[in-house]
């Protein structure tokens, strides 16, 4: 067991990887001698040398467009896209080409790749440096879309997406790298270290993509959640004293339909929560997929806190992020309601 | 013999290059190959010569001061002393301004912020070049544009501090100014976008028959981006009245310009390909800079097409206020770089002149730091990211669009705005 962060617990995962198989490469923007602008691959470079991690020119397109071809020849790429917002470039490739690949030649080529990219907000990083476009990658047939939030899921879901046969997008959530976060700005950072979450098995171990985590058990109401969201909604439960059950889904393409079935069986009240932009969010479907397959079991409407449909802000931050308040007055309305 | 290479069982296994930089922490820097003209030694083209008669110029350094601040060759051009005591003003100016500011990032009064330290003249005299009208589609290092431009440093730093006066509302990150009465497009964060845009904006003025010129802005790194492909073979096919800057300063983070540029001799030489007359400048060098940028915007507005000008130049702070370039290169190597200090550089050639000297200079920088600084306590009366009344919360759904749509006001009521 060693305490790490999930910026370390991601670096280690890329490791154990590297060195459990030499397909695995992995290259992006100053990923090589620096190991990242979050150090994310930090000794790579030095470890399995320049064939196998390097740096990337800033081209998010060439980037993901490279790997396809690499995957092609039957290399496991691992790429960063520095920030998430930057992915737009690389967008086409993503699409039109690793989702579809396996598909249109009839597995004849496959694309198992894995294309990581911090995101989210609570680092002052205004419109480029902090949205969540998870839903851009929900929406589109054949790719599977993660996001962990600490660093023993961080490890473990990393893993399972480079053992995956499919194109994987990993988000990463930023402002959980160096410490868990309830959206409470104003008070001292925790780190990692003082977490139970931090202290992470040293072997290689898979946590399979598909499968949720069931934070806190309630009978009141269910909270879906994923990402930094997961410790906002700890925060307003212990606000409110309600008893809710808290799940970070952890993957939300597959999705992991049983526990949240069975969480709303049980509740019959569902909260769902995150960063993004409200319009065609994530939120959208899990309140559609809720209403489809449990509406006879709902005593109240599936409720959504999200961020504005605004861009990403710099200065009113605070007014965007999704608070434990905001959550929590959403919560109390579903009891009410 | 190529078949016989192709067939042969000894055929060495093929391995991935991957370009190097030349000094690596604890390394020294070694610029021996970095080969530098005289100054005065490159040949100055007609306006209408064509890309075929100035290959050589892609591959050289333009330069006008020489080693003792002479100004020498045919790339002199008709700026005046005052001229020039203005242009050292400028590049004063912006020093101390990232000076402060870079201070009161560390101070917490702002989240980040991004310096110029090495590369004043790139961006000071070219906008000198320029006439109202004509626009710029930046970068975020090119504050000496407003500078020079005669934009009020005081909104720059009320955008910085993102206080009440900030004249993007606090919704852009630190420096992504806008000022389109200044010719300053609205800047992106994400790198490249705005090659592309400057070009249409440049087509729009000759569909409109005007004269105005668009100017864009790349640094090294950003020209990897397929945005500068794009721009590239759109201002070539429509002869576009724009010139198309590239800031090589050598690094792009912690990224060596080499992995951007590959095995081209330059960045300059891309344009080649699409037969864009292509030039490399001395980025360091005052005169030059605003020799070669009045050329091609002369080219540009008399419908001679595009031009690409490389700046040769290096970033000789962070990348930004989140950056520590000792991780990744060698510390000496900023002292080390061969075409000096723009500011320096300047100076020598104004005291050569008789114009100026050391006693003058001296009490010059204490006067514009006195300048910068009651300008920033004028700012932060106002406020600072930490401080006085921060842009509201409303200011963030307004503005998404024209009109507020129905959905969005209710979000708006629902977060208390
Ligand atoms: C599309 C996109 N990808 C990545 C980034 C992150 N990023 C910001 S600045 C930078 C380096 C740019 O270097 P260069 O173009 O040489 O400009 P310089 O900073 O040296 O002026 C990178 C990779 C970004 N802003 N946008
Ligand atoms: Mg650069």
């Amino acid at each position: 067991m060693t305490q790490m962060t999930m910026i370390s617990a991601i670096q280690n995962a890329h490791d154990l990887a590297m060195e459990k198989d030499d397909r695995v490469v992995v290259f992006g923007e100053d990923v090589g001698f620096f190991g990242g602008v979050f150090r994310c691959t930090a000794g790579l470079q030095e470890k399995y040398g320049k064939n196998r991690c390097f740096d990337a020119p800033i081209s998010e397109n060439g980037i993901v467009g490279s790997a396809i071809g690499m995957a092609a020849y039957g290399l496991k790429p691992v790429i960063e896209i520095q920030f998430a917002d930057y992915m737009y470039p690389a967008y086409d490739q993503i699409v039109s080409e690793a989702a579809r690949i396996r598909h249109r030649s009839n597995a004849d080529f496959t694309c198992p790749m894995v294309i990581r990219m911090p995101c989210g907000g609570g680092i002052f990083g205004g419109q480029t440096h902090s949205q969540s476009p998870e839903a851009l990658f929900t929406h589109v047939a054949g790719l599977k879309t993660v996001m962990p939030s600490n660093p023993i899921d961080a490890k473990g879901l990393l893993l399972a997406a480079i053992e995956d046969p499919d194109p994987v997008v990993f988000l990463e959530p930023k402002r959980l790298y160096n410490g868990p976060f309830d959206g409470h700005h104003e008070k001292p950072i925790v780190s990692w270290s003082k977490h139970e979450l931090g202290v992470v098995e040293d072997d290689y171990y898979i946590t399979p993509l598909g499968t949720a985590a069931v934070k806190r058990s309630g009978e009141a109401v269910t909270i879906l959640s994923y990402g930094t969201m997961v410790y906002v909604a700890e925060a307003a439960v212990e606000e409110t004293g309600v008893d809710a059950e808290i799940i970070d889904l952890r993957t939300l393409v597959p999705l992991d339909l049983e526990t949240i079935a069975t969480s709303i069986k049980k509740t019959g009240r569902c909260v769902i929560v995150h960063e993004a932009t409200k319009t065609s969010g994530f939120g959208a479907e899990l309140a559609a997929l809720v209403q489809e397959d449990l509406f006879y079991h709902l005593e109240a409407p599936v409720a959504r806190v999200t961020g504005w449909d605004t861009p990403y802000p710099h200065a009113q931050e605070w007014d965007y992020f999704p608070s434990p308040q905001r959550l929590g007055e959403k919560i109390i309305e579903t009891l009410e309601g | 013999m190529a078949d016989l290479a192709l067939s042969s069982p000894e055929i060495a296994p093929l391995k991935l290059h991957v370009p190097e930089p030349g000094c690596r922490p604890g390394e020294t820097p070694d610029f021996s190959d970095f080969e530098i003209p005289r100054a005065g030694a490159v040949p100055k083209p007609a306006i209408d010569a064509s890309a075929d008669d100035m290959l050589d110029l892609a591959f050289s350094i333009i330069r006008v001061l020489n080693k003792d601040g002479e100004a020498v060759g045919p790339w002199v051009d008709d700026l005046s002393p005052d001229d020039l005591k203005l242009g050292l003003r400028h590049m004063m100016l912006l020093r101390a301004y990232d000076t402060r500011m870079m201070t009161a990032q560390r101070q917490g009064k702002t989240s980040f912020f991004m310096q110029h330290r090495g590369e004043e003249a790139v961006s000071c005299a070219f906008q000198v070049a320029l006439k109202k009208g004509d626009m710029n589609f930046p970068t975020y290092r090119q504050a000496g544009l407003l500078i020079a431009g005669g934009y009020p440093m005081e909104k720059m730093m009320n955008q910085i501090y993102s206080n009440e006066a900030d004249p993007l509302h606090g919704r852009q990150m630190p420096v992504l100014f806008s000022a389109k009465e200044y010719g300053f497009f609205s800047i992106s964060g994400n790198l490249g976008t705005q090659y592309i845009q400057a070009v249409g904006w440049a087509m729009a003025s000759a569909i409109r028959h005007d004269n105005k010129i668009a100017a864009a802005w790349v640094g090294d790194g950003g020209t990897a981006e397929g945005d500068i492909h794009s721009a590239m073979v759109f201002a070539s096919t429509y002869k576009a009245p724009i010139v198309m800057n590239i800031v090589n300063n050598q690094w792009a983070i912690s990224t060596f310009q080499g992995i951007a540029r590959g095995g081209a001799g330059t960045f300059a030489s891309r344009g080649h390909g699409f037969g864009i007359p292509s030039v490399r400048v001395d980025g360091n060098d005052y005169l030059a800079v605003y020799a070669v940028a009045k050329w091609a915007v002369l080219r540009a507005r008399n419908g001679f097409g595009p031009t690409i000008i490389e700046y040769v130049t290096y970033r000789a702070g962070g990348h930004s206020s989140s950056d520590d370039p000792s991780a990744y290169r060698g510390s000496a190597e900023g002292a080390a770089w061969p075409l000096g200090d723009p500011i320096e550089r300047l100076k020598q050639h104004l005291i050569r002149l008789d114009a100026w000297s050391e006693e003058r200079h001296v009490q010059a920088e204490a006067e514009v730091m006195d300048e910068v600084k009651s300008i920033q306590k004028q700012a932060e009366a106002i406020g600072t990211l930490t401080s006085g009344h921060p842009p509201s919360g409303r200011d963030m759904f307004e503005g998404v669009y024209e009109t507020m749509p129905p959905h969005l006001l209710r979000q708006r009521r629902e977060a208390g705005y």
